[in-house]
């Protein structure tokens, strides 16, 4: 811990320089940091924003850093492949940005036990291997309160993508804020069993609207249901990044997925020798969640979101303490109790107030 | 009555832009497989004629420009399919494989500049009295101007292929190129013409993703409708208005599996996002199962090199 602070004093320049005394980088060479992602970097959602943070880091670190990614590489074997490569070409640290690198970042982290590998949202960690993700659904109960405030129908539409933990914890955090301020909101949930599919999505979007939801949430990856919900004169929520220009009058906030610090943080460690394994799920407080400024919406609906979003950062809020039912009305946790984070990661079960199927 | 009406018309509009791409792409590739020439690159014709189309018209401010340059962007690419598979007489399948694969690179290349920008949905082209017909009026007569073009084209396609003469020549290129060139026809540029006829409508298919159905531009936003299209035109053995019927059944069961979802009707979700794929080649399959209609139909040389010899 004092050697952390110790070398964070005494700055990146001179880390750098003992770096060139361990023999591990030569002095005039910049470290090298690689990123893997799932998409196009130009898929203006999830890949989009590790490239921003990979951005703020580079920028951060100037000619210390050199950065290099891979776009779009299939989860599989192309991954073990395109690591290897990564972990070869001498990056002292590697960032694999989707869940399904998590098996082949731990093989090749195996090879590489003196590069440092850093895995985003799996569970699989070694000595040289450290996990990392970002609490989305504390977003998502924000957006709750604003549907709720908001919706005349007290119906929402959900766009789901695909039936994993990640997305379910994140429409039932939805349905628990909304039920703060609207106990009798509802979500209509649709899934379209894609990450990805503008067509698909806005097909589903327009089907919530057409059966009533007046509001569109979605878990999928692109613009197309918040451009549907301005077309049809509903308001909506964007993903992942600010999605604005998009929905100009329709949209009412978006959870933007912010790693700056943590990479610039974690490439800062890595060079100067302090890089620990470890496990971080960052959310509102850790600033890795960031949300878009509160538009289309009255100042009294604009508070609420405020203060909810304070209350998270804060620690007031503990979105998923008890008393909980599932869709069913049976009781899932009791009052005075709250989900611990493995069983939040583990949610396979939907919320009272949301209309829809959990295929198992 | 009317309680009714108000979910219908919706609906139906939904099915509309679901089913339009597929039918652009597929009647195009219908004339190019009817020449006897099988493309399998339907998915980067239409991705290319997608990016171009959204660029043109970003930039230009003319929508019918950028319709214009999707559909050329499209044929571009069918030409260099043509020059490989007729002039080189390079193999078709692995031609049209990498096709697909080139206009994904491409277009997300060219695409890049216009990722997260926004644009103005297509005007919605109003006819006159016609539309003002009840129920089918707003669904039918109350389209973009792609919508109205999908079915002009089908139906010109149709009376093309069945009642013209070129029509019965594109075919007898199709069913025997050997014969068609000894009685004098010219096969290699009848062929072009139908490959840069495949190219266009993909393009224009392309164009109807970016300009009406989802406005923007994303990488890979066809999401593999190019491969739809191509299968509905097997299953359609061929046949314009089998074609229209197919397409028409996939977008409406898309649709459909959606609304049921909403509905909150207990089907496993996986299973509905099936449906689609299951009833329209179930149902194809079943009223095209006449083995010697098949036959009939189907391009005898389909994916048969020609090399015109003395």
């Amino acid at each position: 811990m004092r050697r952390r602070t110790f070398n964070k004093l005494l700055g990146a320049g001179a880390a750098t320089a003992a770096l060139a005394r361990a023999g591990l980088v030569r002095a005039d060479e910049p470290y090298k940091a690689g990123f893997i992602y799932v998409g196009p970097v130009a898929d203006f959602g999830f890949s989009h924003q590790h490239d921003v943070g990979r951005q703020a880091a580079q920028a951060a670190l100037g000619d210390k850093l050199k950065t290099t990614y891979v776009e779009s590489v299939k989860e599989g074997p192309d991954a073990e492949r395109v690591i290897h490569e990564l972990a070869a070409a001498g990056n002292g640290i590697i960032f694999t940005t989707s869940f399904g690198f998590m098996n082949p970042t731990i093989k090749v982290a195996k090879q590489f036990p003196k590069v440092y590998f850093e895995h985003c949202t799996g569970y699989k960690r070694a000595t040289n291997v450290s996990t990392y993700n970002i609490r989305f659904y504390e977003g998502r109960y924000i957006q709750g309160v604003i549907a709720g405030k908001m919706s005349k129908s007290g119906v929402v539409g959900y766009v789901g993508s695909v039936p994993i933990p990640e997305v379910v914890m994140g429409m039932n955090s939805f349905i628990r804020g909304m039920h703060t301020v609207n106990p009798n909101g509802k979500i209509k949930l649709v899934w379209i069993n894609e990450w990805y599919d503008p067509g698909k999505e806005s097909d589903a979007a327009k089907a919530l609207i057409d059966q009533g939801a007046d509001i569109i949430a979605q878990h999928t990856d692109s613009a197309a249901p918040l451009q549907v919900a301005e077309e049809r004169g509903v308001h909506g929520f964007g993903q992942a990044s600010d999605m604005i220009k998009f929905a100009p009058k329709a949209q009412l906030t978006s959870s933007i997925d912010r790693w700056d610090d943590y990479y610039t943080q974690r490439i800062k460690d890595a060079m100067d020798g302090s890089w620990k394994s470890q496990d971080v799920w960052g959310g509102l407080g850790a600033n890795m969640l960031k949300m878009a400024p509160y538009t289309n919406m009255p100042d009294d609906v604009a508070k609420a979101a405020q203060d909810a979003e304070d209350g998270i950062k804060s620690g007031k809020i503990v979105i998923f303490s008890g008393p909980i039912n599932d869709q069913d009305g049976k009781p899932k946790v009791n009052d005075g109790q709250a989900l611990s984070d493995a069983q939040i990661l583990g949610m396979d079960w939907l919320a009272e107030g949301i209309e829809g199927t959990l295929p198992h | 009555m009317t309680v009714e009406l108000g979910w219908f018309v919706p609906v139906v509009l939904s099915v509309i832009s679901a089913a339009t791409p597929l039918l652009l792409a597929a009647t195009g590739e219908l004339v190019t497989e009817k020449s006897g020439v099988l493309n399998l690159g339907i998915e980067g014709m239409m991705l290319v004629g997608a990016v171009t189309g959204f660029a043109v018209t970003l930039s230009t401010g003319n929508a019918a420009l950028g319709i214009l340059a999707a559909a050329l962007a499209g044929a571009a690419m069918a030409l260099a399919f043509a020059i490989l598979t007729q002039v080189l007489l390079a193999n078709q399948v692995a031609t049209g494989l990498a096709l697909a694969i080139l206009g994904t690179g491409l277009s997300a290349l060219i695409g890049k500049a216009y990722v997260g920008v926004a644009l103005q949905p297509l005007p919605k082209l109003v006819l006159p009295i016609l539309s003002g017909l009840p129920v089918i009026g707003p669904v039918l007569f109350h389209q973009d101007v792609l919508v109205y073009a999908s079915f002009g084209i089908l139906a010109g396609v149709s009376w093309f292929l069945n009642r013209t003469h070129a029509g019965l020549v594109l075919r007898a290129i199709g069913d025997s190129h050997e014969a068609a060139h000894a009685i004098g026809y010219h096969v290699v540029p009848i062929r072009f013409a139908a490959i840069l006829f495949g190219g266009m409508t993909s393009g224009l298919a392309g164009a109807y993703m970016s300009l009406a159905y989802t406005p923007m531009w994303a990488e890979n936003m066809t999401a593999g409708r190019g491969w739809i299209a191509l299968a509905l035109v097997v299953f359609a053995t061929w046949r314009p208005a089998r074609l229209l019927f197919g397409a028409y059944l996939f977008g409406g069961i898309t649709i459909l599996q959606l609304h049921v979802q909403g509905l909150g009707i207990a089907i496993p979700s996986q299973f509905l996002s099936m449906l689609p794929y299951l009833a329209t080649i179930l149902v194809l399959v079943v009223i095209s199962r006449d083995a010697a209609k098949i036959r009939l139909n189907a391009p005898a040389c389909l994916g048969r090199r020609f090399h015109a010899s003395g």
